[in-house]
């Protein structure tokens, strides 16, 4: 079976978000996204699986599977919990190397920058970022 | 003349702009204030006219930048009823002035076996200077309870009061709950046992006049920014004896008195503690910030932030599943909750995305968070510029994220 590469998930959530013109409807989709994320499992909420430099908690774990990154994660607010399901839907069950190499300049196209700031304390760089090093650690 | 915010209003550029398509509303401000008008052009008339180095060159713009420094000194020493003048040491901040109390005090004063006492309500620049000074000294770190009111238990500050005490440090103001602690009683309370007081006053000096001799603390300590001025300046008032008495803190130039390889002798108060180049730019500003309060009215700015304050809690509470923290009947222009049912961090979002400008998370005082068992709170905080028509705006934003998350 031929899986999506992250080039095409990332225009699929690019074409979806073209769809809302206010920010409202934009705002309740990743919340909706954040709904629908696959639970985590309860022994991957714990302390060392947090991402740091976020004001809401995030838990990220990641597996390997086929020699595929699989990513489940959750969170306790619900934009944050929407954003890290975005995440996963496009860097989830990928090759370490494409997932070490995507550029996620969709987050741009979807109107989302103003989450990359450093200064936004959502933690989606440091989201990404983790991912990333989760990928390096399991292509090992 | 009666108190017009929409007349002081017109005095903040910033407060005419847009954020997200929709006028700005800035609900931020025991983070810092916006600037007046006066204060932006003291800022450029000085680097336009006056700028120079100071109590150095014989030259003309010399000697007038350096009157015009230690004027600003003076206007600060009235404003605060501090005795002297040199009892005025300019820093970048609060937290700096902290910081050379926690350095030079504890090097005078502090050792092994000795206590410090802080309260459960301190910003984290009250609490990590002092975990430092203890830490370099062999001294250990003592904390007043809070009640789940958010005020102080006094009572558990003179259980905590002893012959190793050297030090209590408390805010006049919680930056995160808006009590504001009976500073007066504590600092007594300290004096009988012949304790000195140092007073964290960066969330009280927008809102109320402060008379230091009056309330005879040790040191006390603000930031301009938080009241109208500029960023990177702030105050050390300090007892002339005991700022006598401490060592000085940082090296450098016009902090020194004469130089040599085998022997350097320190200059006196003020100049001790001001090593380097000060920030002669942002005193000025912070200057005119101060007149600026004065000629407002500090009492026509309380009484109308703690309109504005009763009026948000009056509305807040008609919302549903709504808790507040800070519930003292003493309380500054600060209003913290949460949603049981809503993260802080999701209430945040949605209100910035309205132009709405709150804080939430922690607000740099993790201990009052986990104390609550909450991850943090949405706070809004008044500035004389504010207005209840702002607050209905805001209950419309708080509408719209219930209907979101709710």
């Amino acid at each position: 079976m031929r899986m999506t590469s992250i080039k095409e998930k990332e225009q699929a959530v690019v074409e979806e978000f073209e769809l809302f013109d206010d920010w409202m409807d934009k705002y309740n989709h990743i919340i909706e996204m954040g709904k629908a994320l696959p639970v985590i499992d309860d022994q991957y909420k714990q302390e060392k699986y947090l991402i740091k430099g976020c004001q809401a908690q995030v838990w990220l774990h990641a597996e390997q599977k086929d020699g595929r990154v699989h990513f489940t994660a959750d969170s306790d607010a619900l934009i944050t919990k929407g954003i890290v399901a975005l995440l996963i839907r496009v860097l989830s069950d990928q090759k370490p190397d494409d997932i070490i190499d995507a550029d996620m300049s969709f987050i741009d196209e979807i109107g989302l920058k103003e989450h990359l700031s450093q200064t936004r304390s959502n933690g989606l760089v440091n989201m990404i970022k983790q991912m990333k090093l989760y990928a390096l650690a399991i292509k090992g | 003349m009666s108190f017009s915010p929409d007349q002081l209003r017109k005095q903040f550029p910033i407060l005419e702009r847009e954020v997200n398509n929709r006028p700005l509303i800035y609900f931020d401000n025991a983070a810092t204030t916006q600037k007046p008008r006066v204060v932006l052009d003291r800022l450029m008339h000085y680097y336009e006219q006056e700028n120079s180095n100071i109590h150095r060159g014989a030259h003309f713009l010399s000697s007038q930048a350096t009157e015009a420094y230690e004027q600003a000194r003076k206007t600060i020493q009235q404003h605060i009823n501090a005795r002297h003048s040199h009892e005025v040491i300019f820093t970048r901040g609060t937290t700096e002035a902290i910081n050379l109390v926690a350095d030079s005090f504890c090097q005078r004063y502090l050792k092994a076996g000795d206590e410090i006492i802080i309260s459960a309500m301190e910003h984290h620049a009250n609490i990590v200077p002092w975990q430092m000074a203890c830490e370099r000294h062999q001294a250990t770190l003592k904390v007043v309870p809070m009640r789940p009111d958010g005020t102080l238990d006094m009572t558990g500050l003179e259980a905590l009061l002893n012959r190793r005490t050297k030090l209590v440090a408390i805010t006049h103001v919680s930056n995160a709950l808006g009590t504001i602690n009976p500073v007066k009683a504590i600092i007594s309370m300290a004096h009988q046992q012949n304790v000195p007081v140092l007073i964290d006053g960066a969330q009280a000096t927008p809102h109320m006049a402060v008379d230091v001799t009056d309330l005879d603390c040790d040191f006390y300590c603000f930031s301009g920014h938080k009241m109208y001025g500029p960023m990177g300046v702030g105050v050390l008032y300090g007892k002339e004896a005991i700022l006598n008495d401490m060592p000085p803190w940082q090296g450098g130039g016009e902090m020194i008195s004469s130089v040599s390889f085998s022997k350097t002798t320190y200059n006196e108060l003020p100049f001790k503690f001001e090593a380097g180049t000060p920030n002669v730019a942002d005193v000025l500003g912070m200057e005119t910030a101060i007149l600026f309060l004065q000629e407002t009215g500090l009492d026509r700015i309380a009484a109308h932030e703690k309109e504005l304050v009763d009026y948000a809690i009056n509305r807040l509470r008609q919302t549903d599943n709504i808790r507040f923290f800070g519930e003292a009947s003493e309380r500054s222009a600060v209003v913290s909750f949460i949603f049981n049912d809503i993260h802080p961090y999701d209430t945040g979002t949605i209100l910035d995305k309205m132009g709405i400008a709150v804080r939430t998370g922690h607000h740099c005082a993790q201990p009052i968070m986990t104390y609550f068992n909450i991850p943090g709170t949405v706070r809004v905080s008044f500035a004389a510029y504010n207005t209840k028509k702002e607050i209905d705006v805001l209950m419309n934003g708080l509408s719209t994220v219930r209907d979101m998350f709710g």
